[in-house]
């Protein structure tokens, strides 16, 4: 489970890349795994770090779409948006999950619990519709089959 | 003693999306309960994607395929005598005797499926680390020789000649040179770096040591996108492998050559594809992308000469010094010499992975290879190229699959991903939609292209509201010149195409 920020556990993860500015990103990803976001203070700690401007790292974190500056739900559901899953039916998945979840995209449940995101492209592309949950990507996702990802009774 | 049964279950994205761990595990726990004389491998995917997850046991020198085949079939496929290749309506047969499979000209994807992708023996055993030992024998000058004997062009989409990239970068005086393969398969309907790196990772390693020691290069990157959380880990693996056993590091198979690799993982960033804007994250900054020139061939990485190559150039790499670079310059047509990796994705019947050489017709492909649509209605549009490429009606279906016809129909072949939408697609939300990608995925270096797309949303909507629709064409037709001529890079200099071609093929849709 990601933790809050801690800046010894920062230096850590810094250190393991031997503070090299070029691998901010990388940086960052270890971060995004350990960290339940991208806080202020792991800006700030980075940019000393690195020896770069803060503008620099801000610049960085807000360009990806992969870095989240606020917390994100206990699980992320991705579904992806791209032409080929488009083809099979994914605008109708996608209102199908808002439906449920009672959410849109890019938004997190009242209880915390799902995060619903966009995702353009996950390459599986002659599987679709395709979506990530957690990190793990799925396959020909109908409503149904939607329903029972999420469900835990069911997974 | 009967030698040991192998089933193979692929470790591959799409299989794995469809439930192929959970076969796997199953399979094991049934040879372990039954003290069976039998192991799983996981294997690459042969590109079947229709057929996934497709399971194979080893039957007398055959490999025999069963697919789809999902975890609560398994029971059943076990009852039916499945490590003795018994008989069962998924049964397919010979995997190699398939058609699809069959009738492919598999160069840069032959191992793709046939092995073990992170076992250097079977690697080697199928003809793995021939272009590179062979590279070591005959020298930079001939190995860039048979590069551009080869006519092979970038596989990324642009198809710039590889052949001049690498002498441009061997030309170069510098003190250090880049090889920079570009993993960031960002393009809708493709998938094909993906299936490579997923199924024989080390002939990327082995076309990027090539590329090393042909143009005097010692370090390389990678540069995946974070979408692909499995090829991450597969290619980490068999860079490690690499590693271990001589194949990167100091002194390379004695040869006096050194060369490493350092993985970069992107995060979510479209515009990351294109070269210069991936060469801006490899350095850790944002993605903006940079003018040309200069060349990245000159002024590339940390502003030294780099080698740009997408995966699947650099993998058909090894083979054409294996072989000679006349053999792959045999197939094809015209000037686009060789294979390319076709990726049949979307509203298909059977979607997957076809290496065909340059010169059939996406009308062959879409009905030979694909079989027409999973719904079974007729396809009403084609989009090639990724969502920079343009979509085309029935009429264009005859179009000979090379890159210069593509161009002269307004297309591009780009990754040779092909997308297809049946008869119930509205072309002006794919329009649209063409626009909104671009609005949110624009690095807004430039202005054509970040407030070109926001402007061409509400252009696009006030036109399908019939709000001044002539008028607001022309705008329209305006605004995608001015993103063609003003724009720094493909995102916004393409973005038009797929949208004049909706508007030209497709017109009654903007009504």
């Amino acid at each position: 489970m990601p933790e809050q920020y801690d800046s010894a556990v920062a230096s850590e993860l810094i250190e393991r890349f031997d503070a090299r500015p070029e691998m901010l990103l990388q940086i960052l990803h270890a971060f995004a795994e350990r960290f339940t976001h991208i806080c202020e203070e792991s800006i700030l700690k980075l940019a000393a770090e690195l020896n770069l401007s803060r503008a620099e790292v801000h610049g960085v974190v807000s360009f990806y779409h992969d870095f989240r500056r606020e917390p994100a739900g206990k699980r992320v559901v991705r579904i992806c948006q791209a032409e080929a899953c488009q083809s099979m039916g994914s605008r109708e998945l996608t209102a199908h999950a808002e439906k449920t979840l009672g959410i849109g995209l890019n938004a997190t449940t009242a209880d915390g619990e799902t995060t619903l995101e966009p995702v353009y492209c996950l390459g599986n592309c002659a599987c679709s519709p395709a979506m990530m949950v957690d990190g793990r990507v799925y396959g020909r996702v109908n409503n149904e089959r939607f329903d029972t990802i999420l469900d835990p009774a069911e997974t | 003693m009967a030698q040991q049964i192998r089933i193979f279950v692929p470790r591959e994205t799409s299989a794995v999306s469809l439930g192929a761990d959970e076969i796997a595990a199953l399979i094991g726990q049934h040879i372990e309960r039954k003290r069976l004389d039998a192991t799983v491998v996981r294997n690459g995917s042969w590109g079947m994607c229709w057929l996934e997850p497709l399971v194979e046991v080893e039957f007398e020198d055959q490999r025999v395929a069963y697919g789809p085949v999902t975890p609560e079939v398994l029971d059943e496929l076990l009852a039916a005598d499945l490590l003795s290749a018994g008989e069962h309506d998924l049964r397919l047969g010979s995997t190699t005797d398939i058609p699809y499979l069959q009738q492919q000209d598999r160069w840069t994807f032959r191992r793709v499926g046939l092995i073990d992708p992170l076992s250097l023996d079977d690697f080697r055993a199928n003809g793995g680390f021939a272009g590179v030992t062979r590279a070591f024998e005959i020298g930079p000058a001939a190995i860039l020789q048979e590069v551009a004997a080869s006519g092979l062009r970038g596989r990324g989409g642009a198809g710039f000649p590889t052949g001049i990239k690498w002498q441009t970068v061997a030309a170069a005086e510098n003190d250090r040179k880049y090889i920079a393969c570009n993993a960031d398969e960002g393009d809708s309907g493709t998938f094909s770096d993906r299936l490579l790196m997923e199924g024989d990772p080390l002939t990327l390693i082995e076309g990027m040591l090539i590329a090393g020691y042909a143009v005097g290069a010692s370090r390389g990157y990678v540069y995946l996108r974070s979408e692909y959380p499995l090829t991450r880990q597969i290619l980490g693996e068999a860079l490690e492998l690499a590693r271990d056993t001589g194949w990167l590091g100091e002194n390379i198979q004695g040869s006096g050559f050194n060369f490493d690799i350092e993985l970069h993982i992107g995060a979510g960033s479209y515009v990351c594809g294109e070269e210069t804007a991936m060469l801006e994250s490899l350095e850790g900054k944002a993605g903006l992308v940079r003018y040309k020139p200069p060349l990245p061939a000159l002024e590339g990485l940390f502003g030294k000469p780099t080698v740009v190559n997408n995966v699947i150039t650099l993998a058909s790499v090894p083979e054409i010094v294996a072989r000679g670079g006349e053999h792959y310059a045999a197939l094809g047509v015209g000037r686009s010499r060789g294979t390319l990796a076709f990726q049949l994705a979307g509203n298909v019947k059977r979607g997957g992975l076809v290496e065909k050489a340059f010169g059939l017709t996406l009308r062959q492909l879409l009905e030979d290879w694909a079989g027409g649509t999973a719904s079974g209605r007729d396809i009403r549009a084609v989009q090639i190229g990724g969502p920079l490429g343009a979509y085309f009606p029935q009429a264009l279906l005859d179009t000979p699959l090379d890159y210069e016809a593509f161009m002269a129909v307004d297309g591009m072949l780009g990754h040779g991903g092909i997308v297809v939408f049946d008869d119930q697609v509205d072309m002006a939300a794919q329009a649209r939609f063409a626009m909104e990608f671009c609005a949110i995925e624009s690095c807004g270096k430039c202005t054509p292209c970040r407030i070109g797309s926001v402007r061409g949303v509400e252009v696009i909507d006030r036109i399908v509201a019939n709000d001044n629709r002539e008028a607001n064409l022309e705008l329209l037709g305006d605004l995608c010149d001015t993103m063609v001529d003003g724009s720094l890079c493909a995102m916004g200099g393409m973005t038009p195409f797929p949208i004049r071609s909706a508007i030209k093929h497709f017109p009654e849709d903007f009504t």
